[in-house]
């Protein structure tokens, strides 16, 4: 936070912190084999090079162009239904991974649920987040492979890995918003003689929304990203021409693709900041 | 937002045309949007009953219970495991010394435009400012539009098959958005104690020393740490195209129907990220 900076120059880590840091960086250093001579010494750099060389001109010709477009089509619309499915995952799992909906805060002041019911509730809780954590630490290209295993080849199941993964991001992240608004709003609801679920829809909701929108756009500029890479499991768009391209060595075209890939990710990321300006 | 009656101030702004107009143009092209992309994704529910789909889920279910305990198997995944870490920890770390140069550069209030450059003429600016900047933004916008794995793929190519391939391709594509977001971050910081200390005959070096950093510190470790939880999940990705970690076991797992195998190592995978999450919360729950 922009705080007006009182002396307060990067208060000093305890030195056991540092000396971790430092190991841990010694110790990835050594089991990932970095090897800077190996990039940036004449064979390494030469090996780019021709890399490089080889990818250059791209592939303009109208097969191609055809080819990268479609592409670029598909992975834009993998990226959209993944991330509304997303959104249907996630908004009602997060209503249970709230606690101030469930079984405390200021809507259970005064009647708070009887001790069974309050059990029953923390349980749900409990069982709504580890739902969550369940979808969102298996990545996107995991629930591919499933996905596919599943329902076969096609874009598909790349909407279905991102619908899911995403749903358990947003779903976190939809029940912190949750917990987080403002309770003035609420008590004066209440005061006035609210339900809990008039509460919720007329006091939590309004609040919370525009919070879902920005980081539903967020997420879908990470979607958008992603989509690009299931192609490389079978599932659909740029990733799986890419895929195609690099195993048959049509260099040319694969920086055709490239190229689509980077408009396409330029323009969701211009497209979701336009839209959070406009609506947020 | 709620737009009640009381709200729009209707007498001194007459609700300009865009602001009216947009919700229906909006509503519009998204359900068009929708509809054309329904078709494009080719969602079809149905496909999750017809033909070997639910057999395919059952055989997938019963294959993956009891996971796969064995203490050889876990023996051989250790490596796999640990090496995850290590690349997400290498990555992120060529990644900060990708992004903080950057995006140093890519901070227009500190090359080109505001307090520090009042006295620099015009000229000046352009060369030595604007053009950086200009050159720092195009590089990061490059760095991270192109997805890690398409780094990886071209990095195994230059220097081959394992974990370094997969460090480069993380510290390049989060390079660009540690660097994108870092300029972000000094963009929005308060230009009071910049001004404070140009008033009282700082250097340009010494404002952004006492100035700047202090302010910006607590964000830009917040967000490195953020990344580093990504980069945990993205170097277990990139082992899918070679480039080691856990993601090639669960892929060659995947591809003999070990399924047993699969849920022990996506079960490693939870266990990592909770322990990354955890780790990354507390320092940043010290920072804040």
């Amino acid at each position: 936070m922009a705080r007006p900076a009182p002396a307060r120059p990067a208060r000093a880590f305890p030195l056991w912190a540092g000396a971790g840091f430092a190991a841990l960086l010694v110790w990835s250093w050594h089991g990932t084999g970095v090897d800077p001579a190996a990039l940036f010494g004449p064979e390494g750099l030469g090996q780019i090079a021709a890399y490089v060389r080889k990818l250059f001109p791209p592939d303009l010709s109208a097969h191609a162009l055809r080819d990268a477009a479609s592409g670029a089509v598909e992975t834009f619309a993998i990226s959209l239904i993944g991330s509304l499915l997303s959104v249907g995952i996630a908004a009602p799992l997060s209503l249970l991974a709230t606690r101030t909906l469930l079984y405390r805060g200021i809507l259970f002041e005064g009647r708070p649920p009887g001790p069974g019911a309050r059990a029953r509730r923390v349980a749900l809780y409990a069982a709504g987040k580890a739902t969550l954590r369940v979808l969102r630490t298996i990545p996107e290209i995991v629930w591919a492979l499933i996905f596919v295993f599943m329902v076969g080849l096609g874009p598909f199941p790349g909407v279905l890995a991102l619908g899911f993964h995403t749903g358990g991001v947003l779903g976190k992240l939809f029940g912190e918003v949750l917990e987080d608004v403002d309770p003035a709003p609420l008590e004066a609801l209440q005061a006035t003689g609210a339900t809990r679920f008039q509460v919720l829809v007329y006091g939590v909701l309004p609040q919370a929304l525009p919070q879902f929108v920005s980081y539903t756009l967020y997420r879908w500029e990470v979607n958008i990203r992603a989509a690009a890479m299931m192609g490389f499991v079978g599932a659909g768009g740029l990733g799986q021409r890419i895929h195609v391209a690099i195993s048959l060595f049509h260099e040319h075209q694969l920086l055709t693709l490239i190229l689509a890939i980077y408009l396409i990710v330029t323009l969701v990321d211009a497209l979701s900041a336009y839209l959070r300006a406009r609506l947020v | 937002m709620a737009r009640g009656p009381s709200a729009a101030p209707v007498d001194r702004f007459p609700a300009s045309p865009s602001r009216s107009v947009f919700p229906y143009v909006f509503g519009a092209v998204l359900l068009a949007s929708v509809v054309f992309s329904l078709r494009e994704a080719q969602v079809d529910p149905r496909r999750f009953v017809e033909g070997e789909a639910l057999a395919n889920v059952a055989r997938f279910v019963r294959g993956a219970f009891p996971p796969k305990l064995s203490r050889d198997f876990l023996g051989l995944m250790a490596r796999p495991a640990l090496e995850t870490i290590q690349i997400s920890v290498m990555g992120t770390a060529i990644a900060v010394l990708i992004g903080l140069p950057l995006g140093l550069l890519a901070t227009s209030s500190l090359t080109w435009r505001g307090i520090l450059h009042e006295r620099t003429s015009r000229s000046g600016r352009w060369t030595l400012g604007f053009v950086p900047y200009a050159l720092s933004r195009a590089t990061l916008s490059v760095l991270r539009s192109i997805p890690e794995y398409v780094w990886a793929f071209m990095f195994v190519r230059a220097v081959g098959l394992g974990p370094f391939p997969g460090v480069l391709a993380i510290g390049v594509a989060y390079g660009g958005m540690l660097g994108k977001v870092y300029s972000e971050i000094l963009e929005t910081m308060s230009p009071r104690p910049l001004e404070t200390l140009h008033a009282a005959g700082a250097g340009k070096p010494g404002v952004i020393l006492y100035g700047l950093v202090p302010q910006a510190l607590p964000n830009v470790v917040a967000y490195t740490l953020y990344r580093w939880e990504c980069a945990i999940r993205a170097s277990a990705i990139l082992g899918f195209v070679g480039a080691g970690g856990l993601g090639q076991q669960i892929e060659l797992s995947m591809r003999m129907f070990q399924f047993d195998e699969v849920l022990t190592l996506l079960a490693i995978l939870f266990a990592l990220v909770a322990g990354v999450d955890w780790i990354s919360g507390r320092i940043r729950a010290r920072l804040a």
